[in-house]
């Protein structure tokens, strides 16, 4: 990676002359199984990443690598310049696990209130919270349910207040499992509209995964997983350009094909070798 | 910000940060109660039983009035411990079931911070359990204590932490509500049977002695006793007393260590 040893004054952002997330060789095993096989990519910064793929190839495994709350990961995974994991990073990474992880007994705002107080604690801080909770709260459009307990809410409705949570604190990186599944089509409208917005003013990183492939023309750029390997990354249209499709779908099922009439050919070419 | 140049390795157990943060910790209580003021049930249910249970053991033994003193100062000391060890495995059992342990500390939270919130929001409760449960079965049914009440209330505090430290314990080996609650008379019905609450620990059989010997139960009843007997705070008091705080701490810190950042 270059190391480019600028001499400007650092703006806000900082200067990043490395991506958002930097794996090399990253393997995940989990029991007997290798779940994720010594994956090669980069998450640039300020964009949206796509992860796409079927169910259980692997998706949440590298989002919880990236979290830093998976274990057994080997290989190389940085995380905005650290290593994955490293304790300087909790408080700079909003992750949304694909079950809502809130408290059922707890209003919206007292769920908000608490994981803010984790997040940036003691009373000096307390109008920050405040504020950085109200934000959150409309951001994912929840004011009219703000004191109605997470337990009583609707699934779709749960799942805005997990992600609410990841909004505290302006993370640096968005780290998003599957924030869209089980929501109507205007709410999951909205929520894109939102991701792109966070995206653009804040330079956010995003990395949502998603299984439904009409998502993936939402996002900047694409890594399209199956069975534990990056079938590819790129955007949207290079990817569809590239494999001579008009969706992303069909540019999914022609890689697919291709990796499998691959692996046949050089089963068959090692059978021949015999 | 740092500008290091990325390490190219993989990434490892990192050292966590010692101190108890006292606002994260303050802010964990917060909510546990919180949690607890929208189960109202759950508190009658903690705060009451203990004063009932006292009731019913009275009017039990209404023709020994000696045997309710000894049998009802033990409970004393029983009661905090089995409620805080069913309130906090369940508790931090849904914490870990629900994820929001994992979101937890994959954010700036340490593990200790966590902890020392559950002990001290349930340290409360019990609190109040023990000062309703202690002034019921003093003033009102007549148990004959002849030390300082304050005594025993130190007693209970300190069998609620113990009982604290078990739930969160053994909420580890848990994977469901139906095991977690097996766990109660794994755990706890054996230390009661060898506490001396049914017969002093010295007319056991040797073996059981010496089991009850590195039970902490045994020590909170033992402690109990003495207060019961002596006016003044005795040494073996004070050793009962130690015994069963250095026990608690002990298995809170054996807690902690299973509060994993990463998990398979």
């Amino acid at each position: 990676m270059m190391n480019n040893a600028s001499g400007t004054p650092a703006p806000t952002p900082p200067p990043s002359d490395h991506p958002a997330v930097h794996a090399a060789g990253l393997t995940v095993v989990r029991g007997p199984r290798q779940v994720l096989r010594g994956l090669d990519f980069d998450v640039p910064r300020g964009r949206i990443t796509g992860l796409l793929g079927p169910s259980g190839c692997g998706k949440s495994t590298l989002m919880r690598s990236i979290a830093g709350t998976q274990a057994k990961v080997t290989g190389t995974l940085d995380v905005l310049g650290l290593p994955a994991g490293h304790a300087a990073l909790r408080s700079r990474i909003g992750y949304v696990t694909q079950a809502p992880s809130v408290y059922d007994d707890l209003s919206v705002r007292q769920n908000l209130d608490y994981f803010a107080a984790i997040l940036d604690p003691g009373r000096a801080a307390a109008d920050r919270r405040h504020e950085n909770v109200e934000h959150a709260i409309s951001d994912v459009d929840l004011a009219s349910h703000a004191d109605a307990l997470a337990g009583n809410l609707s699934g779709g409705q749960r799942s805005r207040v997990s992600l609410a949570v990841a909004l505290l604190g302006t993370p640096e990186l968005l780290v998003l499992d599957e924030p869209t599944v089980g929501l109507d089509p205007v709410l999951r409208r909205d929520l894109w509209q939102l991701f792109h917005t966070i995206a653009a003013d804040r330079g956010t990183t995003l990395l949502v995964s998603s299984h439904v492939m009409d998502e993936a023309e939402r996002c900047h750029r694409l890594l399209l997983m199956r069975a534990g390997e990056i079938l590819a990354a790129d955007t949207p249209d290079a990817l569809r350009t590239r494999t001579g499709t008009d969706t992303v779908e069909a540019a999914f099922l022609h890689l697919v094909d291709e990796a499998i009439a691959a692996a046949a050919d050089n089963q068959s070419r090692k059978e021949s070798v015999r | 910000m740092t500008t290091t140049a990325t390490p190219r390795t993989s990434p490892t157990a990192l050292p966590e940060p010692r101190a108890i943060n006292l606002a994260r910790t303050t802010a964990t209580a917060t909510r546990v109660l919180r949690q607890l003021r929208h189960d109202p049930r759950t508190i009658a249910l903690m705060i009451l039983i203990p004063c009932l249970m006292l009731l019913l053991l009275r009017y039990v033994f209404d023709g020994s009035p000696r045997t309710f003193d000894s049998i009802g100062a033990s409970l004393l000391g029983i009661f905090p411990l089995i409620t805080m060890f069913l309130v906090t495995s369940i508790a931090t059992l849904r914490e870990r079931t629900s994820g929001t342990l994992e979101r937890l500390l994959a954010m700036p939270l340490g593990k200790g911070d966590l902890i020392a919130g559950y002990a001290l929001a349930f340290g409360a409760i019990a609190l109040i359990q023990s000062v309703l449960a202690t002034a019921l079965a003093v003033w009102a049914l007549g148990l004959d204590v002849t030390g300082s009440a304050w005594l025993l209330l130190l007693v209970a505090l300190l069998d609620a932490l113990l009982g604290t430290a078990l739930g969160l314990f053994v909420s580890a080996f848990a994977s469901s509500e139906f095991q977690a609650v097996q766990f109660m008379p794994a755990v706890i019905f054996p230390q009661l049977l060898l506490c001396g609450l049914f017969t002093p620990r010295p007319d056991m059989h040797p073996v059981l002695e010496g089991i009850s010997n590195v039970l902490p139960m045994s020590y909170a009843v033992d402690g109990m006793n003495e207060v019961l007997k002596h006016t003044d705070v005795t040494a073996a008091f004070v050793r009962d007393a130690l015994i069963v705080a250095a026990c608690a701490l002990l298995v809170l810190t054996l807690g902690a260590a299973t509060l994993r950042r990463r998990t398979a």
